[in-house]
């Protein structure tokens, strides 16, 4: 079942003089792990302020074309009704806690859709142990280490208990171990509960085994879409500059020199079980 | 060029970010940076242009102990760009904001303006010229912040984590840019987490943890090498991951690089599966 639906969506900043998006259609099913990825500038964010209504209620501009999220259209509903909807989880959590205490800060959103007492608690009790920080409770959310920053922004989000959640870049600022908990924390999310994610990523290596839907941008459209595999072992991907995972790559240059193994691998764990696979058919 | 003597660093906080570290980068060396969040590395480099001073140890630049150097002096042999490129710019147009450090180091006019031309078309920014730096996505502030401190031709550069925001084709540009810089004798010093761009520019790395140094060698040496990489949070390039995969099948697995990890498997195939 289409969670979202864009037809022919075309948006314009306010004063600018180019489209930001230009005639994109696409399709996301309930409970995918879509990554969206594309060269910087190619209008992902822009796509991802339209999920949740910021644009055109907030930015305003000019929205063309239809888009549906949830079965309501973003131009009729206002940001407070879609919020509920679509979490939007940004790059630097920094920019979105900002409360004394991790607990405040997830029961922020809560308070503002006026919810008892005893099912604020609840929810807030709920996402703290989704994303294992029941810990951090009452730490302060300027004392934390990113990863766990973020992991409050996800907590915050989470407890809106959004249909859809939309990570803007969310380890850009993270190790790589770091990174790889929240990957899994959002994967988690995905699985257990069917949250529809929507992941903006260049780093598609650490990705790419969670998802099972991309969509590379490219100039404010849709460029390539499809299952990951499909996606990046096509040659328009490369050509694009997206950052095609080296397992995908070294299949490649083991194709042109005329071995055909099965498949085409997007992560290490998929080009290991094909390799020894292969080795032990001998 | 740069000394690290036996350096400890405690905050105001009473945090102890650095717990003796010595170091010794020569000139033209390329050197990369890597540990977990909070291991240590943004409190080292920020000594190397003075912003910071060891409460125990000394750091030589280029002979001279940062104690007894102000940061203007400092800043000239070192060029330090931020993380976060609006800790560092702040002027109303980008041809502005690289002309700001020339002026101050006193510079004269024409070569302010020859610099910064060659610096905005170096960083592929020439067409932001007259834009705010603030209407500039992140990844664009990232290369103005980058070429403000290029224009005035410091003998080390050192750049932390100069990936983030950066998409698969800047990044490229970016490594390629820098590993160029590096050709010419300059003296880089890159602090990051992104173990795939490590992999490609191949540097030598120097791995800390809670305060230390707990390795330093090269990139291959480092990066294949399992329980370092987990001590320090990194994750060993994918190419690492398939081979260390593959281990039992008695294949290498200190190789980092696609290329070579491709040689190896096509023979390796040939030979054992009858194609």
């Amino acid at each position: 079942m289409p969670i979202i639906e864009a037809r022919d969506l075309t948006y314009t900043y306010p004063g600018g003089t180019q489209s930001a998006i230009k005639n994109m259609s696409l399709t996301i099913e309930k409970g995918d792990f879509v990554i969206l990825t594309g060269p910087s500038g190619c209008g992902k964010t822009t796509l991802c302020r339209c999920f949740n209504g910021l644009i055109p209620q907030f930015y305003s501009g000019k929205l063309e074309g239809e888009l549906t999220v949830v079965g309501l259209n973003v131009v009729n509903h206002q940001i407070y009704e879609m919020a509920c909807l679509v979490g939007l989880v940004f790059q630097n959590p920094e920019n979105q806690l900002f409360a004394l205490s991790v607990e405040k800060d997830v029961a922020f959103g809560l308070e503002n859709l006026g919810l008892p007492r005893e099912e604020m608690r609840n929810r807030v009790d709920w996402a703290l142990q989704m994303t294992g920080i029941e810990e951090l409770r009452e730490r302060a959310p300027h004392e934390l280490s990113g990863g766990q920053q973020q992991r409050v922004a996800i907590a915050c989000v989470l407890a809106m208990q959004p249909e859809i959640m939309v990570l803007d870049e969310p380890t850009s600022f993270l190790d790589p171990l770091g990174a790889q908990k929240i990957f899994e924390v959002i994967s988690e999310l995905n699985r257990k509960l069917g949250i529809t994610v929507v992941l903006v990523e260049h780093r598609l290596d650490l990705a790419s085994k969670y998802a099972n839907h991309v969509i590379v941008m490219n100039e404010g459209t849709v460029a390539l879409d499809g299952r990951p595999r499909e996606v990046f072992d096509s040659e328009s991907a490369r050509l694009i500059g997206v950052g095609i995972p080296k397992a995908t790559r070294l299949w490649n240059m083991l194709r042109q020199r005329g071995i055909h193994l099965d498949g085409a691998p997007v992560n290490s764990e998929e080009a290991i079980q094909i390799l020894r696979g292969a080795l032990k058919r001998d | 060029m740069i000394e690290v003597k036996d350096v400890r660093f405690i905050y105001p906080t009473g945090v102890e970010a650095l717990r003796g570290v010595s170091l010794t980068i020569r000139d033209g060396e390329f050197v990369a940076i890597m540990g977990s969040n909070g291991a240590g590395k943004t409190t080292l480099v920020k000594h190397f242009n003075g912003l910071l001073k060891p409460t125990k140890g000394d750091i030589l630049v280029d002979g001279v102990n940062t104690r007894k150097e102000s940061i203007a002096h400092l800043a000239r042999r070192v060029g330090f760009v931020f993380q976060n490129p609006d800790h560092q710019l702040f002027c109303e147009t980008a041809e502005e904001e690289i002309a700001f450090a020339l002026k101050n180091f006193g510079f004269d006019e024409a070569t302010v303006g020859t610099r910064a031309n060659w610096a905005l078309n170096l960083l592929d920014i020439e067409q932001y010229r007259q834009t705010s730096p603030f209407m500039l996505s992140g990844g664009e502030r990232k290369r103005l912040a980058l070429a403000s401190v290029l224009a005035w031709d410091p003998k080390v550069v050192v750049l932390d984590e100069p990936t983030i925001g950066q998409d698969f084709e800047q990044k490229e540009k970016l490594r390629q840019f820098i590993v160029q810089l590096n050709a010419q004798g300059k003296t880089v010093v890159v602090v990051t987490h992104d173990v795939e761009f490590v992999a490609d520019c191949a540097p030598r790395v120097v791995l800390m943890a809670e305060g230390k140094i707990v390795a330093d060698g090269e990139a291959k040496e480092i990066l294949t090498n399992k329980e370092l990489a987990f001590k320090a949070s990194i994750v060993p390039p994918q190419i690492t991951q398939i081979l260390l995969g593959l281990a039992d099948f008695g294949l290498p697995t200190d190789i980092i690089d696609v290329h070579e990890a491709g040689k190896l498997l096509l023979s390796f195939l040939k030979e054992e599966v009858v194609l």
